[in-house]
């Protein structure tokens, strides 16, 4: 396949191609349909419905693996053959690209790259807003060339990873069960929920919601909670581990589907989530809340990188797949869980006016609310927790991290799991 | 070639080969590179070939280490006694109550039964079971037996041991039956008929027969409760940790040869374990 047809159709593609989707799969011709690229990430967006319409759309194969986040990271770091494109978060990513079993893309050859939100870029949601601590998604966005194994801070024309998908984080409530309102971190140990709280047991994103909790509680103020000292992570861990040793927890949890199934159950009336299981909750007709908190939120990002091995007729498709993923279909599909779309205004073409008031502007629903899988999830009338897009993530405090003192901090967390 | 064929050891070496080459390329070499891994470093996404003592010094150096063994343990010796006592209890109505052999094999069928679904549906079937309005809190409930949901029928140790004892006393039924099937039944009436009663029988003739049964039993459920970890994950809601667990969060987090170090402590403890065990009875002698 000649690389300049490829070119000459992405220059030309932006204004020609409105949709876009048209356009590739002529060009490719029928090498393209014997190309497979094996996809793996974490659940959120490894979904089969984008297989299926990147079969349709592009006519190439994706093979889609999801794992959780540990062995998401495990398997990029020591297996970078198992995989073409690594679809990960970028604290994950901060841990293996000096691996170099990622490759650096070339923004010249992402269609969208203009319209990709400030977060990604010079970390800006706007000009004036403060970047947030921890692992904030353009500190590891960038490397100096096409071999760069190191991150650099300006837009260098080199992403580690295409960003994809994003959101801003925070505790889920049971509002039926608790019964009064919820606006502090600090209330996840609050006694009055004594044997009620969860929080999950995957130790990076865990210790993010301590901090949060524990400077909510007053107990202490972080210079950064992305990168605590030894003496930070002992007291941090040391407030949580009496507080189970007092019986202030129900179960820890690992996995999204067992998040879902303490709320749903009632086994736990608060703890961290995750907002498809608040969605995957309220779908079941239980109330559940994704509780906007003063603190702010714990924010995290994901983007799509691609395996170092991957070369040619491949990796031509793998750009492919980026640009359509950022087309808008994808974007549409995920704005309509809860999620944020890296460019969200290509998303736009692909969701209602209902749809795109409720979920990106944080306007009062005009209709029914339902999920790409159908079930409602709001009535006219109702907005979404914490609003709108600009009020979500304007208002995050911390970005998933891993911190230099990273290995000790695990050390400590399985203590606090084990104690 | 004949004459060596006939050679009774070097045939016997011969037969022996096949087994021997396998054990060797599945169990030992494996054990070998397990153990010379324990002596490695590892930072988070590179493991250093290196001969450290790291990895055994901060496990024998942390308190949770005695904690989470001392955990596996009493997981290990509670659910011995009741798969024991469960497990000894049936294989004896098995094997003196029931008079036809062809009610023995239904009924030990149906022991059976609950082994045709996997480990782990079993084991989460308790959940729901289990939890703060699962069946057994509103049954409890309804009767006027409670109150208040009970919180520790489930994310507990109660629930742990609950779930190993369902899990692993067939383990122990199987071998104890076993033994028991070929206890010569007319020692049992030359007993009655020398004046002992039931409880004499039971203690003075059946126990010590059924000795390897019991010992076999209590080597399969020791080892298999020692070496678990996702029964304890998933029913104390990962709130207790065994040795397994440790070993397996070290994985998830590529600490490999801290994981390795766990292990081949953890290896050793079973075998003294096992050790200790076979001085009680020798299973070579009496099978």
């Amino acid at each position: 396949m000649s690389s300049v047809n490829r070119r000459a159709l992405l220059k030309g593609g932006a204004a020609a191609v409105a949709g876009s989707t048209l356009g590739a799969p002529m060009i490719w011709a029928q090498n393209i349909k014997d190309v497979t690229l094996r996809q793996f990430g974490t659940g959120v967006s490894n979904l089969n419905e984008v297989a299926q319409k990147v079969k349709e759309d592009l006519g190439f194969t994706l093979e889609m693996t999801a794992l959780d986040s540990d062995s998401v990271t495990q398997r990029a770091a020591t297996q970078p053959n198992s995989f073409d494109i690594a679809d990960i978060e970028y604290w994950i990513c901060k841990k293996v690209w000096p691996t170099g079993n990622l490759q650096a893309m070339d923004t010249s050859k992402i269609k969208n790259y203009d319209k990709i939100v400030g977060i990604f870029r010079n970390g800006k949601l706007t000009p004036d807003s403060e970047i947030a601590q921890g692992t904030a998604p353009h500190t590891v966005g960038f490397t100096s060339g096409p071999d760069g194994t190191d991150f650099v801070q300006e837009e260098s024309g080199w992403m580690t990873l295409i960003p994809t998908i994003y959101n801003a984080d925070t505790l889920g409530i049971r509002p039926d069960l608790i019964g009064r309102p919820i606006n502090n971190w600090s209330e996840l140990l609050n006694p009055e929920f004594k044997g009620k709280a969860s929080i999950l047991d995957i130790s990076s994103i865990g210790i993010m919601d301590m901090a949060m909790v524990v400077e909510s509680m007053g107990e202490y103020t972080y210079p950064d909670k992305g990168n605590m000292t030894r003496e930070e992570i002992d007291m941090t861990i040391g407030i949580f581990t009496e507080a189970k040793q007092n019986g202030q927890f129900r179960a820890f949890w690992k996995s999204f589907d067992e998040s879902v199934n303490l709320m749903a159950s009632g086994e736990v009336v608060i703890q961290s989530m995750w907002s498809p299981a608040i969605t995957a909750v309220k779908s079941r007709g239980i109330p559940c809340v994704y509780q906007p908190l003063e603190e702010g939120y714990r924010s995290w990002g994901g983007g799509i990188g691609l395996s170092a091995a991957l070369t040619g007729l491949e990796r031509d498709a793998a750009y492919e797949y980026i640009n359509w993923y950022l087309d808008g279909w994808v974007g549409g599909f995920l704005m309509r869980q809860g999620y944020y779309s890296a460019v969200p205004e290509t998303s736009k073409n692909y969701m209602s006016e209902n749809e795109w008031g409720y979920w990106f502007e944080g306007k009062e629903a005009t209709d029914t609310i339902t999920s790409p899988f159908g079930d409602p999830l709001a009535q006219a009338g109702e907005v979404r927790d914490g609003g709108s897009f600009q009020e979500r993530m304007g208002s995050v405090a911390c970005w998933n991290a891993v911190m230099d003192e990273n290995q000790y901090m695990v050390r400590k967390w399985n203590e606090f799991i084990a104690s | 070639m004949e004459k060596l064929l006939r050679n009774n050891t070097f045939s016997g070496w011969l037969m022996a080969t096949p087994l021997t080459i396998v054990l060797i390329i599945f169990l030992v070499l494996p054990i070998i590179m397990i153990v010379v891994v324990s002596f490695w470093q590892a930072t988070e996404f590179s493991i250093i070939p290196a001969f450290d003592l790291e990895n055994y010094e901060f496990l024998f150096g942390s308190p949770v280490t005695y904690k989470v063994f001392l955990n596996t343990f009493k997981y290990a010796a509670i659910t011995w006694f009741f798969t024991l006592t469960i497990g000894f209890t049936v294989a004896y109505f098995l094997a003196f109550h029931v008079r036809s052999l062809t009610w023995q094999i239904a009924l030990f069928l149906l022991c059976t039964i609950p082994f045709w679904t996997s480990n782990i549906i079993r084991m989460i079937s308790w959940i729901p079971f289990l939890g703060r309005n699962g069946i057994a809190n509103s049954a409890l409930i309804s009767w006027g037996v409670i109150d208040e949901p009970l919180e520790w029928l489930l994310f507990s140790d109660f629930a742990v041991i609950l779930a190993f004892v369902h899990l692993y006393t067939l383990f122990m039924v199987v071998p104890i039956f076993n033994t028991m099937m070929r206890i010569d039944r007319s020692l049992i009436e030359a007993a009655r008929d020398a004046g002992a009663t039931g409880v004499q029988i039971l203690w003075n003739v059946i126990i010590p027969l059924t000795k390897p049964g019991i010992m076999i039993g209590t080597i399969f459920v020791v080892t298999l409760v020692m070496g678990d970890f996702i029964t304890v994950r998933f029913m104390s809601g990962s709130q207790s940790a065994n040795v397994g667990r440790l070993i397996s969060n070290d994985i998830a987090l590529l600490a490999y040869p801290s994981a390795a170090a766990t292990a081949v402590v953890l290896l050793l403890t079973v075998l003294i374990v096992i050790g200790v065990l076979l001085r009680f009875v020798d299973i070579r002698k009496e099978l």
